[in-house]
């Protein structure tokens, strides 16, 4: 997705190779900048370069959320930030049971930052969102100092129409059956192997991807959705907890049943972490009702969600976690993750 | 092979729970002296396959537990030195010290970089000979290896901005301390693999001799702890008390004899205080005077100032295998990972954090 040789954006004429503190400064250079690499990018009939921001239509209700993207190092194996910066606030909309229609975005960039590598973000960002059936409409720029950034910071917001019924935790009932849609973890063991001071060798690529596609065939097909939620930061055990206490009921879910890929799950041990706990960008939970569960994972199949898997089942309400049955067949407490996951000594 | 899966084995797991339950006929409470293993069992859930009568206790196998707060609270100061950068594995980052984490230290300004091996700190060293690398070296005979090999490699490339703090423990020495306790409850003990790999197997039969408890060698997957469980069981029913390597596929009888004699090159073997246990007699390591420059204390004139133990923690004894950490009064109140009293509670080989996480965490809601 973000190789370089496939980038088609035109490289702009430009004075500098290096980002300067006055591309963000309002004047001629930010112009140029936004002209020859933004607008060129995400050129579309809704993209605003002269005004202050976009108008755009939308019909019925509309779901809005944003997401701040930081990663490093900026380029992985399977994507790049630009990549995540799409993706992520697609997703979220996706979540929210909406078809994604148009997003912001917004640069904190690095002064020093090559402007080979802006350009490659940027085709990145334009090439998710051809993917994701997205437009992004406007924008903004800033530059901060050297050394007060990691690069690039990048901000997205994005606009989607509602498809089908409300959903969400709260809908949540006995029964239901607990979907995922493919291998959980890829993503950021993807990130890990190429982290400085911890380069390992893998075939591994994240799974960054715009899920909006599936999510759409579940709804517009009829499968009675409760709830979604994509396993980011915290990956699918958290993700889980969190839709457990918003149910306000417990789940149980089998270990044997989560799709986790070989690779994944051999760097998880080596590193000291678990799998369940490691970030997904383009996999996401899918809470059907019980009458609706294996349909679901039928038309998951069908539309590129080979790894699918029905993972659990929500309990009668009560206290809310989520048990595990482990896959040596005991039984313990999923818990949600305390600050970040360190590697271990041994 | 493959490494994990085989170990997993739902069927072949559950043959040999079945054979524990057949063999146990009597109460015994068997150690898990590594902290890798106690959080095996709890990820896996490991205990519930077993008969009520066999008690598992946790042992002080954890490294991140046992390093002396004072020791705790000089990586926290020399952090904060201009010139230092302190690199250190990403378990120590959390523990509280007398003045707080390192995490704390970083927000504060000091230059702590998480690390893999020691020898990526002799490498942050080598690229920035403006800085004083400090590498925190904790761990058990598995890391001391490593450190070894950092700092005979410092020495070789002449590095003068390279030191370690030392805080390397022995653990058959620490085992001894526990049984030679009048009032010890442990039947047997579960040895840790990973030492093992290293020092190999000879430190334990005079063990298993002098005190009459069968040890089984295992590795960290639920048939390695299982297949352990059966020996020391069957031993214990039938009164005898030998070794056993359940960890074949690591751990050989004489260890890794390059790793050992790297070890005995570069440090000396010196009666240690562990945190939770006290001084262990032959219980740590110390850089040899030869080698007394690469010595983060003697390089930045620090001394140890001893600080108290929290009052409300009772790690020691977790660290003794005398309190099950659910059974401590600030567990999941006053204690959790957020707010850790102990280094239990934060090390990903804590007993307090195996059962946090995996257990009562969800039951206290």
């Amino acid at each position: 997705m973000s190789d370089p040789i496939a980038l088609s954006c035109p490289v702009p004429a430009r004075r500098y190779e290096r980002i300067v503190l006055a591309h963000g400064g309002g004047g001629r250079l930010m112009r140029a900048l936004i002209d020859e690499l933004f607008a060129r990018a995400f050129a579309s009939p809704a993209l605003c370069v002269d005004h202050d921001g976009a108008i755009v239509e939308l019909q019925g209700r509309v779901a809005v959320t944003t997401d701040a993207f930081t990663v490093r190092p900026l380029f992985f194996p399977g994507g790049d930030i630009g990549t995540l910066a799409v993706c992520g606030t697609v997703n979220d909309l996706a979540m929210c049971g909406a078809r994604p229609r148009h997003l912001a975005a917004a640069f904190v960039l690095e002064e020093g930052l090559p402007v080979a590598t802006l350009e490659r973000i940027v085709a990145s960002m334009a090439q998710a969102a051809r993917e994701a059936g997205v437009t992004i409409v406007t924008g903004d720029t800033k530059v901060v100092e050297r050394g007060k950034g990691d690069g690039v910071y990048i901000t997205t917001t994005g606009l989607g129409t509602v498809i089908g019924p409300p959903i969400g935790p709260a809908r949540i009932d006995a029964g239901d059956v607990i979907l995922v849609s493919g291998p959980v973890g890829d993503h950021g063991i993807a990130v890990l192997s190429v982290r400085e001071g911890l380069e390992f060798t893998t075939t591994l690529r994240s799974d960054v991807a715009p899920v909006a596609a599936q999510v759409a065939a579940l709804l517009e097909r009829g499968v009675d959705v409760r709830c979604l939620r994509d396993p980011t930061r915290g990956g699918l055990a958290s993700a889980l907890c969190e839709l457990a206490s918003g149910a306000g009921r417990a789940f149980v879910v089998r270990e044997d049943a989560i799709p986790v890929r070989d690779e994944v799950a051999d760097a998880c041990e080596l590193l000291g972490l678990d799998p369940l706990y490691v970030a997904c960008e383009g996999r996401f939970v899918a809470v059907v009702a019980r009458a609706d569960g294996e349909r679901a994972l039928a038309v998951l199949r069908e539309v590129g969600c080979g790894g699918a898997a029905i993972i659990g089942a929500a309990l009668e309400a009560g206290a809310s976690r989520v048990i595990l049955e482990s896959s040596v067949g005991g039984e313990r407490v999923l818990d949600m993750l305390s600050g970040e996951q360190l590697p271990r000594i041994c | 092979m493959r490494y994990v899966a085989p170990f997993r084995d739902r069927a072949r797991i559950r043959e040999v729970a079945a054979r524990i339950a057949a063999a146990c006929t009597r109460p015994w409470r068997v150690m898990e002296v590594c902290g890798g293993q106690t959080h095996a069992i709890a990820r896996h859930a490991i205990d519930a396959l077993l008969p009520a009568q066999l008690e598992l206790i946790h042992g002080p196998g954890c490294p991140v537990c046992v390093t002396p707060l004072a020791v705790l609270g000089a990586a926290f100061e020399l952090s904060l030195r201009s010139e230092v950068t302190l690199c250190s594995f990403g378990d120590m980052l959390r523990v509280p010290g007398p003045r707080g984490d390192l995490l704390a230290a970083r927000a504060l300004g000091a230059d702590v970089r998480v690390v893999l091996s020691p020898l990526d700190a002799v490498e942050v060293a080598r690229r920035c000979p403006e800085r004083q690398v400090v590498f925190f070296a904790v761990g058990f005979e598995t890391t001391a290896p490593a450190t070894a090999m950092a700092v005979e490699l410092a020495r070789r490339l002449a590095l003068d901005n390279f030191t370690a703090l030392c805080a390397h423990v022995r653990v058959p020495p620490a085992m001894e301390l526990l049984l030679a306790a009048p009032d010890s409850e442990i039947s047997g003990f579960l040895a840790a693999g990973h030492v093992c790999t290293v020092e190999g197997v000879e430190a334990y039969p005079a063990i298993a001799a002098r005190h009459h408890v069968p040890i089984a060698i295992t590795g960290f997957e639920p048939l390695d702890i299982l297949l352990g469980l059966l020996d020391v069981v069957t031993q214990l029913e039938a009164g005898a008390a030998t070794v056993t390597n359940r960890y074949p596929r690591a751990v050989r009888a004489e260890g890794n004899p390059a790793a050992r004699a790297m070890v005995e090159r570069v440090f000396a073997i010196v009666d240690a205080p562990w945190r939770g246990l006290g001084v262990v007699p032959r219980g740590g390591l110390a850089l040899r005077d030869e080698f007394v420059r690469f010595d983060a204390l003697a390089r930045h004139a620090l001394a140890l100032t001893p600080a108290p133990e929290p009052a409300a923690c009772r790690a020691a004894q977790v660290l003794q295998g005398r309190l099950c950490p659910t059974r401590c009064p600030e567990f999941g109140r006053a204690c959790t990972p957020e707010t850790p009293l102990g280094a239990p509670m934060v090390s990903s080989e804590g007993a307090c954090a195996a059962y946090y996480r995996y257990r009562a965490a969800g039951l206290s809601r």
